[in-house]
């Protein structure tokens, strides 16, 4: 039988070895936490080319990582979001963006959603409205 | 009445949806470059395996050419290779070569082994360029006009019915102008 005392040293190995891990990556400084939050955002906010379901903050493809450098070193050289947002996109289309912006090719997307929503409500509407009994109506003009 | 029609005209919409969305489904990962009809972006890159030599992008203009995104760690770059030294033999177009993200050495035994086509190559080993091209996955190739103009732009493998369907006539039809 394995003595608990050994467990416990075997969990303290295995943890330890999980360090490395964590460490992997280039360790990136920033200015201050603002710049820290900011690189943070945006990076969750793009879509990684390769692996097009990831965006950049989560992928580790190559291009991933050295588009991150490359906002990185857009931030440290002061662009602004919207700068750094608009070179992906001059490179690689609006597709970088999870967000796509609202053009006239993309009206039906963002239009969609609503369309439906007020003609699922609409339909809703009449079925319910065929559904009530007579009786309801006659109680309706009594009271009112 | 129309309580019988509108779920045969949801179905057929349904339908057509479908339909539509198979057959985007084997280009659903392309994305359309921005870049087609801007000129190619500026850089300035070493020539791959020539010590001191540097090649920009005004180098290249002045007739049309083929730039083929290729690596050595690129499995279907070796698949599209033969396509590409054909195209370079026949003569009918040039071909430049961007080496993306590689290194030097495994760059020359690749070509030793498999061949070389390329006029010339420019080695991009920090891939920073290939952003500036939209270059995403290797093996990508962008048609470029004598003004040095991207008319079209193939992500992945290049074939021998891309070559003569979509690129040669896309030069050979004289209109490679542009403003």
């Amino acid at each position: 039988m394995i003595s608990s005392r050994f467990r416990i040293l075997l969990a303290i190995i295995l943890l330890l070895l999980t360090v490395p891990a964590f460490a992997s990556g280039e360790p990136l400084i920033f200015k201050d936490l603002d710049q820290e939050t900011r690189y943070l955002k945006l990076t969750t906010q793009l879509r990684c080319l390769v692996c097009q379901n990831q965006n950049l903050a989560d992928s580790d493809a190559p291009l991933a990582q050295d588009l991150r450098q490359e906002i990185y070193e857009m931030m440290q050289s002061g662009s602004t979001d919207d700068e750094i947002k608009q070179f992906l996109i001059d490179r690689y289309g609006d597709f970088v963006l999870y967000m796509p912006p609202v053009k006239s090719n993309t009206l039906v997307l963002w239009l969609m959603p609503g369309v439906l929503l007020f003609g699922g409500a609409l339909v809703l509407l009449v079925v319910v409205r065929k559904r009530k009994p007579d009786s309801e109506g006659q109680e309706e003009e009594i009271s009112s | 009445m129309i309580g019988r029609i509108v779920p045969i005209v949801l179905f057929v919409l349904l339908g057509v949806l479908l339909a539509v969305g198979l057959k985007i489904s084997d280009h659903k990962t392309d994305i359309p470059s921005p870049l087609i009809g801007k000129k190619i972006p500026e850089f300035s890159l070493p020539a791959l395996g020539r010590e001191g030599v540097t090649i920009t992008d005004k180098d290249l203009i002045g007739e049309p050419f083929l730039l083929n995104v290729f690596a050595s760690w690129c499995p279907t770059c070796r698949t599209e290779h033969p396509f590409i030294e054909q195209l370079a033999a026949s003569g009918r177009l040039r071909v430049i070569g961007l080496n993306y993200r590689d290194e030097e050495e495994d760059a020359l035994a690749w070509l030793e082994y498999f061949g070389n086509p390329y006029e010339l190559i420019m080695a991009d080993v920090s891939g920073r360029t290939a952003i500036d091209f939209g270059v995403y996955a290797a093996p990508e190739s962008f048609l470029v006009d004598a003004n040095g103009y991207i008319l079209f732009k193939q992500i992945g493998m290049v074939t021998p019915q891309i070559i003569e369907q979509e690129i040669l006539p896309l030069i050979e039809s004289g209109g490679s102008s542009q403003p």
